[in-house]
């Protein structure tokens, strides 16, 4: 029975999973594929959810751990509703991307250690290269890529988040 | 200047030859974001609104419309984006926005004028230029892989084909052995365009000659190197190319499965090669039957995790295998073996894209451009301070100025202003390469002369740099990178760069002594002796580099506690030049502090112990009369 555990044994949030390990064939060669489809899901990787994939997949906790965590994108915290990405690759860099991060930091509050808002509404992250150099520097805020960005016009795409957000 | 490379053939006018007009919006990641697909759509609306009868669709059979609209994948020219041309007329319009649509359809598709407003303007001459064949950007380039990125619709199998598309692989399949295929690789001296510069015959050669009923190839489309962004381009303008390259290289070595790894960063590169493999395989150009000849031959699209080292072959294979993507020692070679201990070989994108056409045009077609042992062409990802960020494809050998003076336009201030005097260096191949400086812009850019000054080609990323960068600032940008991806399993790596960069922190912040600089030499060396794969063995080059050629302003961090620049905050001391100030006042009512201070007409001084480094002076100051912020 390891290798099928019921999907509905820690409620019901486990069925999605058990679609995409299906879709997969249970293979524990597939296990990036099926980490990217169960955070496309979750929005983040929830701890009980890579435990069911472990036991789904008959590896042990540790290596699918050691995998989610590898790899930069896989986040085993949750983000907020609102995510802020400033790219920081060298074209960005150089045309003064971190005095931007710095801005947009310092109206949320947030910090180095600090990524997401306590109340779950913005999370601001850095990524290495976008590969939209033309624009450097280019700040995606929920996939939406703005090129040529400032540290003004950036915390004004911030504020009217929170005006769009205190209107609701 | 006519450059033949660029001229629109006329197969591309496509649809039979009866549509006489097409309208191309570009459609890559650049002008994405600046509102490409709003575009699209105003010209759909506009063209139909003035009674022109319009298609989106490719086709080769003779057309009932008079118009085709499509979109294309990334022309190169980012900056000036979204960017629409206009055929057979050969304009470019730049910067187009929806309330420009109406003018463009009743101006020029409807009246036949251009419209002058839209189009480039070359800040050296102020011209206006109309295409392509006038923008010394393009002019100045001979562009092969990126030739149909920015003409055909990337996701269209058809228009590809009625461009010549998978007659190379059909004859690889058909026509030719595994033999003549490798022979005619490593004859056109093809070397590997992903960093390395390996020739790539020999790895396919090696891996032709082992005996397995399993192998495989791999597209390694993981372009982590933080500035470059060709692969995404090829991929995204024309992702059948390297989907046929894939197919090449398979046929080769005898694989029958296929797979391209690509980085998680660019959905929309994943999203058309994904279109791409769908269509083949609708085609039998994949299958168990791959152009009649009865060989099987499959493809698979996966996507990356973020992960840079995963860009190295040995960590991609055990990405792939589900693990994390840490290298392992070689030999052996993925070509004995690789994926799942079989026979393997890993093929950058754009080497792939090369593979199709010296399969068509024969090596020695190949090798007439570029340098006797780094035959062909190079596309290069030009940004940073350049008034021409983008896409470029040049041969090699072409020197640095001309690429990053010529076809860049020259080196821009912080206001994007040109400035003649502005080059300080470039920064080429990412976080493994070095830099080159003022002494270097007439080097032939190539694998082996790069090599003998501390630099690489890498991947292509070309990061140009003004007076105003401080190169201590950039070694310690890549040192933070390699050492946040260094994947930990060699100690000199993982450790070492952390130290690395503790030691550059402290040259930034003021806590450095001549001890410092000797130290980050010493480990420098080890931590290149000491790490396994490319990732650990080239992290130091940016230190290296930047330390050798620009010592001084490593000793004036170290021993006056300065940055030149003024960009290491902690060491900038703003001062106003005396000789450039006039005494305007503008920046002393624009400091937040009231650090300057200064009578009318006679120049200002900056008080240190009040000043906050913010700056605004500098930004205010017309004359460049402040120094050192």
């Amino acid at each position: 029975m390891r290798n099928q555990p019921k999907p509905d044994c820690k409620g019901r949030k486990f069925v999605k999973v058990f679609t995409i390990l299906d879709k997969h064939g249970r293979k524990p060669s597939r296990l990036v594929p099926i980490l990217q489809a169960v955070q496309e899901e979750y929005r983040y990787l929830p701890e009980e959810v890579l435990t069911y994939v472990a036991t789904a997949l008959d590896v042990s906790p540790a290596r699918v751990f050691g995998v989610a965590t590898f790899y930069s994108h896989f986040a085993i915290e949750p983000k907020g509703k609102h995510l802020v990405r400033l790219c920081d690759g060298t074209a960005c860099h150089v045309k003064d991307s971190i005095p931007i991060l710095d801005a947009i930091r310092k109206r949320l509050g947030l910090d180095e250690k600090h990524k997401t808002t306590p109340d779950m509404l913005f999370t601001v992250e850095t990524v290495a290269c976008l590969g939209a150099c033309g624009l450097a520097p280019v700040l995606v805020v929920d996939e939406q890529v703005h090129g040529q960005m400032t540290p003004e016009n950036g915390v004004k795409l911030i504020e009217a988040i929170i005006a769009q957000e205190q209107a609701q | 200047m006519n450059n033949p490379t660029l001229k629109i053939m006329d197969p591309a006018m496509g649809n039979g030859g009866k549509i006489q007009r097409r309208v191309i919006v570009c459609a890559g990641t650049g002008c994405v974001a600046n509102g490409a697909y709003k575009v699209i759509a105003a010209f759909n609306d506009q063209i139909a609104a003035a009674g022109i009868s319009v298609t989106t669709e490719f086709k080769v059979e003779e057309s009932q419309h008079d118009l085709r609209l499509n979109k294309s994948g990334c022309q190169g020219f980012c900056q000036m984006g979204p960017l629409v041309t206009v055929l057979p007329d050969e304009i470019l319009y730049n910067k187009v926005k929806v309330e420009d649509v109406e003018e463009i359809v009743s101006q020029t598709l409807v009246g036949g004028k251009v419209v002058d407003r839209l189009l480039y303007v070359d800040p050296a001459t102020k011209k206006h230029c109309k295409g392509i064949n006038d923008i010394p950007f393009y002019q100045r380039q001979q562009r092969f892989v990126l030739k149909e990125c920015g003409t055909i619709d990337p996701e269209s199998i058809h228009e590809y084909l009625h461009h010549g598309g998978y007659a190379a692989a059909k004859k690889a399949f058909l026509k030719m052995s595994q033999e003549q295929i490798v022979q005619e690789i490593t004859k056109s001296g093809l070397r590997g365009r992903g960093g390395g510069g390996f020739p790539t015959g020999r790895k396919w050669e090696a891996a032709r000659a082992q005996k397995s009923a399993k192998k495989y190839v791999i597209c390694n489309a993981d372009e982590g190197d933080p500035g470059a962004f060709m692969n995404r381009s090829v991929m995204e303008g024309n992702p059948h190319s390297v989907l046929e390259g894939l197919m090449i290289a398979a046929r080769a070595i005898g694989a029958d499965e296929t797979l391209i790894y690509v980085r998680t960063e660019y959905p929309l590169a994943v999203a058309r090669m994904k279109r791409a493999v769908q269509d083949a395989q609708k085609m039998g150009f994949l299958g168990d039957n791959v152009f009649g000849s009865g060989q099987k031959l499959n493809c698979e699209v996966m996507e990356g995790a973020g992960a840079f080292v995963c860009g190295e072959e040995t960590a991609m294979i055990a990405s792939i295998e589900g693990q994390r993507g840490m290298p392992r020692p070689k030999p052996p070679f993925p070509a004995q073996s690789g994926l799942w201990g079989k026979p393997t070989i890993i093929n950058n994108v754009e080497t792939l894209a090369h593979v199709v056409r010296i399969i068509n045009q024969g090596a020695d077609t190949f090798r007439k451009l570029g340098s006797s042992a780094s035959p062909g062409t190079k596309t290069f990802a030009l940004t940073g301070h350049v008034a021409n960020t983008g896409l470029i494809e040049v041969p090699f050998g072409t020197t640095l100025r001309e690429v990053v003076l010529n076809i860049g336009g020259g080196i821009t201030d912080r206001r994007g202003k040109v400035k003649a005097d502005g080059f300080k260096a470039v920064q080429i191949g990412g976080p493994s390469g070095g830099c080159l400086t003022k002494d270097h812009l007439d080097l032939p850019l190539d694998y082996d002369s790069l090599r003998s000054v501390g630099a690489m080609v890498g991947s292509g990323g070309l990061v140009a740099m003004n007076q105003k960068t401080c190169m201590v600032n950039i070694a310690r940008f890549f040192m933070d990178f390699t050492q946040r991806e260094s994947c930990g399993k060699c100690v000199l790596c993982r450790e070492g760069t952390r130290q690395m960069l503790s030691m550059l922190d402290d040259i930034i912040e003021g806590r450095a002594t001549g001890e410092t600089l000797v130290l980050l030499e010493k480990l420098a060396a080890a931590v290149q002796k000491g790490s396994l794969c490319g990732l650990g063995k080239t992290a130091p080059n940016p230190v290296l580099s930047t330390l050798r050629y620009f010592r001084a302003e490593y000793d004036a961090h170290v021993f006056h506690k300065y940055c030149p620049t003024g960009q290491c905050k902690a060491l900038a001391k703003p001062s106003i030049d005396a000789t450039k100030c006039k005494g305007c006042m503008a920046c002393g009512k624009k400091c937040p502090v009231g650090a300057i201070t200064g009578e009318r007409k006679k120049p200002h001084v900056i008080d240190q112990a009040k000043c906050i480094v913010c700056g605004a002076c500098a930004d205010t100051c017309k004359l460049e009369a402040v120094v050192g912020v």
